[in-house]
């Protein structure tokens, strides 16, 4: 987040493009930095706050006299900062025996203040900061018993404000006790600086709280969140259900599965919101469905997710589609996913969403999107839970298959570099581990260990292939490995497997060709493949089909080598 | 750290809080030496020098600074 200075800073800059936005501030205390803040952060977030910012101390003043240069400003909000210090003073003027109401007075000293408000700018919005609980030690603990205490009453005003903010249309609380909560009291406040100036905030603390301000200002301009775009494996259960299996998915009480369960739980708790969820997964559909359907520990059910895409086509594409479906705009989307790469590549085409970056720590996902706090809104009601039944719904209508145009483009900028060359010493362990570990793009499933695959690299009647690939985000190392076996007058692939992580990047055509070009230079003219389904890997069922090999039928595919033609590919 | 040291670094705190690098402050500058050195800026300039370097002023010391070289003196003091 930026620092005051830079908020600071931001007063200097054009703001003449930013949409405008007329507020005023006025409090018990010197609000001129909090103003100084306000306008610097709402820089960040794309607008311009035209401010008044009242003189000290002039909140009955302004806000009872009709005619007051505040009104006169015509501001869309009105923020009312009214600090702790203050209050403790007229507490501690209040006799013994009225403390007990205290509360219930400033209570209705503050509906004035609202009331004044909608009497004199109908429509004009107030945000109230509520009480940082700042108790005065009088009683320790056993304040929480004496229902006089400055800590009770404290508390007891802050539930009042909620109650009546949940009664007043257009006034939205802002929660300056749970922002002090969070720092602690000496962030919170730097006691020199309210005796020297009334700053009831420390500079730094100025930087939160306008940030919260404007979270509720957004929210206001009807920018705020209403999907959740959900990757499947590694974000909603751990492992990878096309290769572990329904009985092998972290979920529940298996492994790390309980930090999933208490992900799920949250997100089940935005839909009870009317926030929409969407899954947006590389698998096949039926198996990306099996764990919502049969797993019993999973919280989410298929009921709960609007919209469910689970193909192999990118996601970006998919989300694009999940969108029409929904039919959202795509500012009020939010993606979820562990894997970096799908991470960049929605946010780069589509730089409307937002794409947290989870952390690499699954028990960290739920703190972390806490504290994007990106749900921010300025309305609830009862029927904003059914809504996720009514998208549902309208999913079901419109099931389109829109082509992906510029896919294409992305994966040109990629810059993607991929190796290919035989097995070597150094490569052994990880090619066998991945021969042990592929499931779902493994052609004839045939294993080895790291003694055959030694036994492989040094048999001259095999060829054999390795491939990386990286690209401008980053290495993914080793993902796919062929076997192939010279026989008389051709070659026949004896295996040819591949990570599911680098999918549909053209690297599956790179690999054709280099296949191809290696048995071309062995002076071979034919190639043989085959294809042998297991219970995982349907999807890579026609692959030599659609890379061009001629379909003998049973799974059996043949490719002459010199009349092939070398497949697109945007690997080099 | 040697007095120039600190004159330095307060130096380039007041570039940053004042936004402005032309700024060089002496041992004698005062608030009626730079233009936008007003009792809000003084409270900016006051938290960043804390920030700058790990100490907190004191009441006395936030309204009683008469100029630079007293700034000094207390950050020396603290440091």
């Amino acid at each position: 987040m930026a620092s005051f200075i830079e908020l600071k800073r931001n007063l200097k800059k054009d703001m003449s493009a930013l949409p405008e936005y007329r507020f005023a501030v006025t409090g018990d205390c010197a609000t001129q930095h909090l103003a100084t803040a306000l306008r610097g952060q709402a820089y960040e977030y794309g607008m311009n706050l035209v401010m008044f910012d009242a003189d000290y101390d002039e909140i009955r003043a302004q806000l009872m006299d009709p005619s007051s240069e505040l009104y006169e400003h015509k501001p869309e909000a009105i923020l009312i900062d009214m600090c702790t210090e203050k209050l403790y003073e007229a507490y501690c003027m209040t006799a013994a025996e009225e403390r007990a109401d205290f509360a219930d007075r400033k209570m209705e000293e503050i509906l004035g203040y609202w009331e004044h408000i909608k009497s004199n700018v109908a429509g004009t919005k107030i945000i109230q900061f509520n009480f940082p609980e700042s108790d005065d030690r009088i009683f320790g603990n056993f304040a929480n018993s004496v229902g006089s205490s400055f800590l009770f009453q404290t508390r007891k005003l802050n539930l009042l404000m909620m109650e009546k903010a949940s009664e007043y249309a257009g006034v939205f609380i802002c929660d300056l006790s749970v922002l002090r909560a969070r720092f602690g009291d000496a962030a919170f406040k730097d006691n020199k600086m309210y005796y020297a100036a009334r700053m009831p905030y420390s500079t730094d603390m100025l930087v939160h709280i306008s940030d919260e301000v404007m979270k509720i200002v957004n929210a206001l301009r009807a920018k705020i969140k209403k999907c959740v775009v959900l990757d499947l494996d590694n974000t909603l259960w751990g492992g990878v259900i096309g290769d572990d299996g329904l009985e092998g998915i972290e979920i529940g009480e298996l492994g790390i599965g309980r930090a999933f369960r208490d992900f799920q739980l949250w997100l089940k708790e935005l839909t009870k919101r009317g926030i929409i969820l969407a899954v947006c997964s590389k698998n096949d559909e039926d198996k990306a469905k099996e764990p919502f359907e049969k797993h019993p520990d999973m919280v989410l059910k298929l009921d709960d997710i609007a919209c469910f895409i689970a193909n192999w086509e990118d996601k970006a594409s998919n989300i694009k589609k999940i969108r029409e479906i929904l039919n959202l705009g795509m500012d009020s989307f939010v993606f979820l996913d562990d894997n970096p790469f799908e991470r960049n590549l929605v946010k780069s085409m589509i730089p409307e969403i937002t794409v947290p970056d989870l952390p690499e720590d699954p028990a960290e996902y739920l703190g972390y999107l806490k504290s994007l706090d990106l749900f921010e809104t300025i309305s609830f009601a009862a029927d904003d839970a059914v809504r996720t039944k009514q998208y549902r719904a309208e999913a079901e209508r419109v099931k389109s298959q829109a082509a992906f145009s510029d896919y294409k483009d992305y994966l040109k900028d990629l810059d993607m570099v991929a190796y290919a060359g035989p097995f070597d010493t150094f490569h052994y362990p990880r090619i066998a581990e991945l021969s042990q570990r592929s499931n779902q793009f493994n052609l004839r499933t045939v294993r080895y260990t790291a003694d055959e695959i030694k036994a492989l690299a040094e048999d001259p009647s095999y060829i054999t292939l390795y491939f990386t690939l990286k690209d401008k985000f980053g290495d993914h190392g080793l993902i796919s490995v062929a076997v192939i076996k010279k026989e008389d007058d051709s070659a026949f692939i004896e295996n040819w497997f591949m990570s599911c992580r680098v999918l549909k990047r053209t690297m599956e055509e790179y690999i054709i060709n280099s296949m191809v070009s290696a048995v071309k230079d062995a002076g071979i003219g034919m190639i043989k493949a085959e294809y042998i389904p297991t219970a995982k890997n349907a999807m890579v069922k026609d692959i030599y089909g659609r890379m061009g090999f001629e379909d003998l039928g049973d799974g059996k595919y043949r490719c002459d080598v010199n009349s092939f033609a070398m497949r697109e590919t945007y690997v080099s | 750290m040697t007095r120039e040291e600190i004159l330095n670094k307060v130096n380039e705190v007041f570039h940053e809080v004042f936004d402005d690098d032309s700024i060089e402050v002496t041992e004698t500058t005062t608030a009626k030496d730079i233009e936008d050195w007003d009792s809000l800026m003084h409270i900016t300039l006051v938290s960043e020098i804390e920030n700058a370097f790990g100490f907190k002023f004191m009441m006395k010391d936030v309204v009683g600074m008469k100029n630079v070289g007293e700034m000094l003196d207390i950050i020396a003091q603290n440091i």
